[in-house]
């Protein structure tokens, strides 16, 4: 007894063995270097057009309009999106019937039909016309020359991504405490101004995790855009390999532009996360884990002392 | 006598088919402290919400310092106000909750600037130097800068009376600020609001603290049912109560 007692403090602890972690990891290494082997070893990768293609003029053309693309129709997504989650939480009935309508059909229809109809749009309509409703018609316009392969686009991407959004942000603010809303309103607060300054800025807390999804799900979507013949990422890749037949290197170049721009966003999505975390229990403390990265977002420009 | 500051004339309230409020009638002098009391479920919460308009009056008028709150009346109908004029009269009223509600992603001075920044539109300049006066009388100077999360019950209650004095109310609500606090944080919150009182600001406490109603308190009303059964000097609700419900109550809390 007395033994044990004066020698507990100097006594090291012994891990656990854990032999079954060796063994997964002998096998995960073995199934790496095969793939390592292959890649490098199989000549039809062809890493020299891989990289030669890398950052030709048509494939960088094709990544900034794949970004531009992207950066659009989220932000028409988003910001509409917002105002759809609002009406959908109206009390007005005729307001939340409506966006309940908007997301039924854009969300129960593939996105890729969406795109084929504002694509052929001008079959519908031949003339768009700007006036007042069954009255006199101040300008009209071809839907084709207005239309074009871009418009439709970004119509079909960012009109079928607010039906999302607008669920994400639903979803965000009845995450908010009622209490959060009464309060500001009993301030002298306006609902607006209520839902501005304190609702939305808590919502985004659970609004920004799945919004970093749809972008990076958006980024990969953009390449249904071939469909309209729009030379965006993947379909650039698809006109240099129809002429010159590097069917797969081409590929893998596309390929790897869109794992880089989804790791960048991730990157981003991060500091999203942390900026609304602001007076959360994880920012107020217990941030060790992150601490490399605190000092990394520290030095960006920006951000708030 | 002057005017009330609070004058409740027959309100009655139901959510759906549930009557939660069957005719109160009470009045609140300027600079009094009227304390209301009652039995779970007896509409007190639901009576102070009515008074800014955060529940509306299915009938009956409520006034704040003379002025019809959520209505207006003309042409020998009560009219109900747009959501500018009813936030308009709200400016004037400050109220606290149970749960303190304090806006998580702001620091203390920043919930207590919110508002008058915001709402009434006074410089930063100007809010902030107001917001670190009232958050030194609540005696919380040395915690400004921290968030909700970083503070105790009591602590954030405090911040909570300072926010909604930061908007310069005529008329404080409270409803039942102690009641989410452990027991060695409620005289904290007591004392901020008995300096309160002392100053001459007019308080509506829906307490379950005797102690507080019966030192602080002008004067005590006994709900039960959505009526106002009793009220009166605390002394005499209190400690000799007329009515055979109010003395049932009283056994059960005291
Ligand atoms: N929003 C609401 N919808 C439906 N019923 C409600 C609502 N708010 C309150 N009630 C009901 O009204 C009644 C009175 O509630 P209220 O909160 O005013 O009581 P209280 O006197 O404050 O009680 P407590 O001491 O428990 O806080 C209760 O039966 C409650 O269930
Ligand atoms: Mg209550």
């Amino acid at each position: 007894m007395t033994q044990a007692a004066e020698s507990v403090e100097s006594m090291p602890t012994v891990r656990r063995r854990q032999p079954g972690r060796w063994v997964a990891a002998a096998v995960v290494c073995v199934l790496l270097a095969m793939l390592v082997n292959t890649f490098v070893t199989n000549e039809r990768f062809q890493w020299d057009v891989v990289f030669d293609w890398f950052t030709s003029d048509r494939i960088l053309a094709g990544l900034g309009r794949t970004i531009q693309l992207t950066v659009i129709s989220m932000l028409i997504g988003i910001v509409l999106g917002l105002v759809l989650a609002v009406m959908r939480l109206s009390d007005n009935p005729l307001l939340s019937g409506v966006a309940w309508a908007y997301i039924w059909l854009f969300r129960g229809t593939p996105v890729f039909v969406q795109l084929l109809f504002w694509g052929f749009i001008s079959a519908l309509y031949p003339r768009l016309s700007l006036g007042v409703p069954f009255g006199p018609e101040f300008t009209s316009f071809s839907a084709n020359e207005l239309i074009s392969p871009f418009v439709a686009a970004i119509l079909g991407l960012g009109l079928n991504e607010a039906a999302y959004m607008a669920e994400i942000a639903r979803a965000g603010i009845l995450s908010v405490d009622r209490g959060q809303a009464e309060a500001a309103q009993a301030l002298g607060m306006t609902r607006g101004l209520a839902l501005r300054r304190i609702v939305l800025p808590q919502a985004m807390r659970v609004i920004v995790p799945p919004t970093g999804n749809q972008a990076i799900g958006m980024l990969k979507t953009t390449s249904l855009v071939a469909v309209l013949a729009y030379p965006e990422l993947l379909y650039s890749a698809q006109l240099i390999y129809s002429a010159n037949y590097q069917t797969i290197p081409l590929l893998i170049t596309a390929s790897l532009w869109y794992l880089l721009i989804t790791s960048v966003l991730s990157v981003g999505q991060f500091f999203v996360e942390r900026h609304f975390a602001r007076g959360s229990v994880i920012s107020a403390g217990a941030t060790d884990r992150r601490g490399s990265l605190r000092r990394l977002a520290a030095r960006l420009p920006g951000r708030r002392p | 006598m002057a005017q009330p500051m609070v004058k409740a004339v027959q309100v009655h309230k139901s959510f759906g088919r549930v009557k939660v409020l069957n005719g109160v009638d009470l009045e609140v002098a300027p600079r009094e402290v009227l304390c209301i009391v009652g039995p779970s479920g007896s509409g007190k919460s639901t009576f102070l919400r009515c008074i800014n308009h955060l529940e509306k009056i299915d009938a009956g008028q409520l006034f704040v310092d003379g002025e019809l709150v959520g209505y207006a009346r003309r042409g020998g109908k009560m009219h109900e106000l747009g959501e500018r004029a009813v936030a308009e009269q709200r400016k004037n009223i400050g109220m606290v909750f149970q749960r303190f509600n304090l806006f998580p992603h702001m620091t203390a001075l920043e919930n207590v600037m919110e508002a008058p920044v915001r709402v009434r539109g006074e410089s930063r300049a100007t809010a902030r130097e107001h917001a670190v006066k009232l958050l030194d009388q609540v005696g919380l100077s040395a915690r400004r800068d921290m968030y909700p999360a970083q503070l105790s019950g009591g602590q954030q209650q405090r911040v909570a009376i300072a926010r909604a004095l930061a908007m310069r109310p005529k008329l404080m609500l409270f409803d039942e600020p102690t009641s989410a606090l452990d027991p060695e944080l409620v005289g904290e919150v007591l004392d901020v609001m008995r300096s309160l009182a002392e100053d001459g600001m007019t308080m509506v406490v829906v307490t379950h603290e005797m102690g507080f109603a019966r030192e602080v308190g002008d004067a005590v009303v006994f709900m039960d049912g959505g009526v106002v059964v009793e009220s009166g000097h605390p002394r005499d609700v209190l400690v000799n109560p007329r009515h055979a419900r109010t003395a049932a109550f009283l056994s059960k809390v005291l």
